[in-house]
């Protein structure tokens, strides 16, 4: 039997209704891409807001959710990892458990059903882990729409097995070699392709980062995250977490679990990102903790950039997160200081990634473990009677190739 | 009055579009940008697009991408863009220079410090592909104090309320974009140009220049019959990338030569029509 502290008075939810008409989380966000591509920024506005407006388009996307991904994702007790810690109870929301392994596929099933109300018949996205192209391809398939990814050569080589998954999927995968040839350069493509074939093709963006209104309309299909915690936790927990976190690459998964819980402000939200070989050594991929507002991708936001304002190459072990900008929403959460944002080095993600190994039987995702690696540093600064609800955006088996050559093993 | 309307208002007395080449900054070395400049206004240049090289050029086709890598690795910056126009100012009064590229570069200099730097090295419009005239009020203040030209982008998918939102902020000319794509895409339809171009016509004052997809002479003269501006870009990147580092200014004056006999035809086709 563990100690609970007495469900103290939740203060009454503030309100918190951004982005504004126009897509501005305050000076972030925005609508930053050339002309060509705003008379479809337009269509698609219109568009998502007359779905979220629709009670047959949320029923559909509810059936959908539940028979075809597998939700409501559980939210875990890791009572062998807490107790190990000597602190706060961890608790994991499994989102490792929805089809295709990751959080990805609240968001492109979505959008899928938003691009067949559209009567666009090709999607195409951008990838870096892999995980939001299968979750695009997976959905791709479901509709049968085509589907193109455009994924960065340096992600090719590292995520084979998820451009197998993509191909037997059916989709075709476009191996990107411009720039950095990883996530930033696969997206800088498949806006070309946009901007090129945008009369039959629907965009489905992978992040909570780009023009309006996709910020937005990422962050809403993730929401239902958070919406499941806040129901889970008091049934299972006896009341909301104290801590909520989340890794942060583009943020989405961390926009899907904070959002609803932006209203209770006694509930701390705090974003982990990439730490890569260090902030001291400039190989990491930490916007918010060392990058300076600029416009990238569509949007106003905190980048990783050079005194010229050139976009720098980043580093992190998972690809997930090797990415130089990050949602306008977290700019705007960070400035505000409604969240606060760390970073976890690739060396302590590993270590995470095999603590929950052992404890727990759960393999994360090497994105999820800086997330599991914050809470193993932060549980044991907190009472035990302290929760900290950490999002397992995705599994691990994508990854064990990453982690079998950093523990010197090959296959 | 500014040099590019100064400009524009010669060439329609002599009843001419301006023939208006594009190529990045840097490209092959920023130490080559004043004689790129030089070789471009001899060779008929009525007014000069300098792309400022960006690592992440969203709207670009591949020629125009590369073109940017090769002057990042060269060392461009938007610094040394400013100082090279500043050294050729000093030779060429006349010639109007509009840098186009991406925000990033330009917020992080910061908007009032790039356009006081912009407006002393002699930088005559901007065309900042990323920021829309949405987002654009403060930025249209603060070049408008510096005296420089905002340009602006119309697109065939832009609706009238666009074009119109477009033709009240923008100065200098309009940049209309031939084609959905990417620069260097593929050729243009010549008709579909000239029915948006009436279009945007009936709507604005403001001269409207037409480019992307424009990669022949004969293109060009086609299109100089109607449009105020013709621009040629990644027809001369490609150019550039062919050449070597000594003669890429050479080649690339060359090949606009070809485009300005186009263009002489066209005035004289108009004259005869």
């Amino acid at each position: 039997m563990q100690m609970r502290a007495p469900a103290a008075e939740p203060r009454s939810p503030a309100p918190y209704d951004l982005p504004d008409a126009t897509g501005h989380f305050g000076p972030y966000g925005g609508t930053f891409v050339a002309e060509t591509l705003q008379a479809a920024l337009a269509e698609l506005r219109a568009a998502y807001d007359a779905c979220r407006k629709d009670p047959a388009f949320q029923a559909e996307l509810a059936y959908e959710l539940e028979h075809y991904v597998g939700r409501p994702s559980p939210v875990y007790h890791a009572k062998r990892l807490s107790e190990e810690l000597g602190g706060a109870q961890i608790y994991l929301k499994r989102e490792d458990l929805n089809h295709t392994g990751a959080h990805k596929v609240n968001n492109t099933m979505g959008q899928a059903l938003v691009a067949r109300r559209m009567g666009k018949p090709r999607v195409i996205a951008e990838t870096g882990a892999g995980q939001h192209g299968v979750a695009t391809a997976t959905v791709a398939a479901r509709y049968g729409m085509e589907c193109v990814v455009y994924m960065g050569t340096e992600d090719v080589a590292r995520q084979a097995q998820n451009v197998y998954r993509m191909k037997l999927l059916g989709a075709t995968v476009v191996p990107v070699s411009s720039g950095s040839r990883t996530l930033k350069d696969a997206l800088n493509e498949a806006m070309r392709d946009w901007v090129t074939n945008v009369a039959s093709t629907f965009y489905i963006i992978g992040t909570v980062a780009g023009p309006h209104p996709y910020p937005m309309m990422v962050r809403d299909f993730n929401a239902i995250v958070g919406k499941e915690c806040l129901a889970q936790m008091p049934a299972l927990a006896g009341r909301q977490p104290d801590y909520v976190l989340a890794c942060v690459g583009g943020g989405s998964n961390a926009m899907g679990i904070f959002h609803p819980y932006i209203p209770h402000g006694d509930v701390k939200l705090v974003g982990v990102e990439a730490g890569g070989l260090g902030i001291g050594t400039g190989k990491h991929a930490a916007t918010l903790s060392a990058g300076s507002p600029g416009v990238l991708h569509g949007n106003r936001t905190y980048l990783m950039q050079d005194a010229d304002g050139q976009i720098l190459e980043t580093h992190s072990i998972s690809a997930g997160l090797d990415y130089p900008g990050v949602g306008p929403e977290h700019a705007w959460l960070k400035d505000s200081g409604r969240a606060t944002y760390v970073s976890v080095t690739d060396e302590e993600a590993l270590a995470a990634f095999h603590a929950l190994c052992r404890t727990e039987g759960i393999i994360p995702a090497l994105e999820s473990s800086h997330a599991v690696a914050h809470a193993m540093r932060l549980a044991p600064t907190l009472a035990r009677d302290r929760i900290v609800l950490v999002n397992l955006s995705g599994r691990g088996d994508k990854d064990m190739h990453t982690v079998a050559k950093a523990s010197g093993l090959e296959f | 009055m500014s040099r590019i309307a100064a400009t524009f208002d010669r060439l329609r007395a002599a009843r001419r579009a301006a023939l208006v080449p594009f190529v990045t900054a840097g490209d092959p070395s920023p130490d080559l940008i004043p004689e790129m400049l030089r070789s471009l206004a001899a060779n008929g240049a009525d007014v000069i697009e300098l792309g400022v090289p960006f690592s992440d050029p969203m709207a670009d086709g591949p020629a125009i991408q590369r073109a940017s890598e090769r002057a990042l690795r060269a060392g461009t910056g938007l610094a040394r863009v400013l100082d090279a126009v500043r050294a050729w100012r000093r030779e060429d009064d006349r010639t109007p220079i509009v840098l186009m590229g991406y925000a990033n570069p330009v917020e992080h200099m910061g908007a009032a410090a790039f356009a006081a730097r912009a407006r002393d090295a002699g930088v005559d419009g901007v065309l900042v592909v990323d920021y829309p005239p949405e987002e654009s009020a403060d930025w249209v203040r603060t070049l408008g104090e510096s005296g420089i030209d905002p340009i602006f982008l119309l697109s065939p998918t832009s609706s009238e309320a666009r074009i119109d939102l477009v033709s009240r902020m923008a100065k200098g000319y309009i940049y209309y974009v031939s084609l959905k794509g990417v620069t260097g895409a593929a050729h243009i339809d010549t008709a579909d140009v000239e029915r948006m171009l009436g279009r945007i016509r009936s709507r604005t004052q403001v001269p409207v220049g037409v480019g992307f997809g424009i990669r022949e002479p004969e293109t060009a003269r086609a299109i100089a019959r109607f449009a105020d501006a013709v621009v040629i870009g990644s027809r001369l990147v490609e150019e550039i990338e062919r050449s070597t580092p000594a003669e890429a200014a050479a080649r690339a004056g060359a090949a606009l030569a070809a485009f300005r006999a186009g263009v002489d035809a066209a005035a004289r086709d108009r004259a005869a029509a």
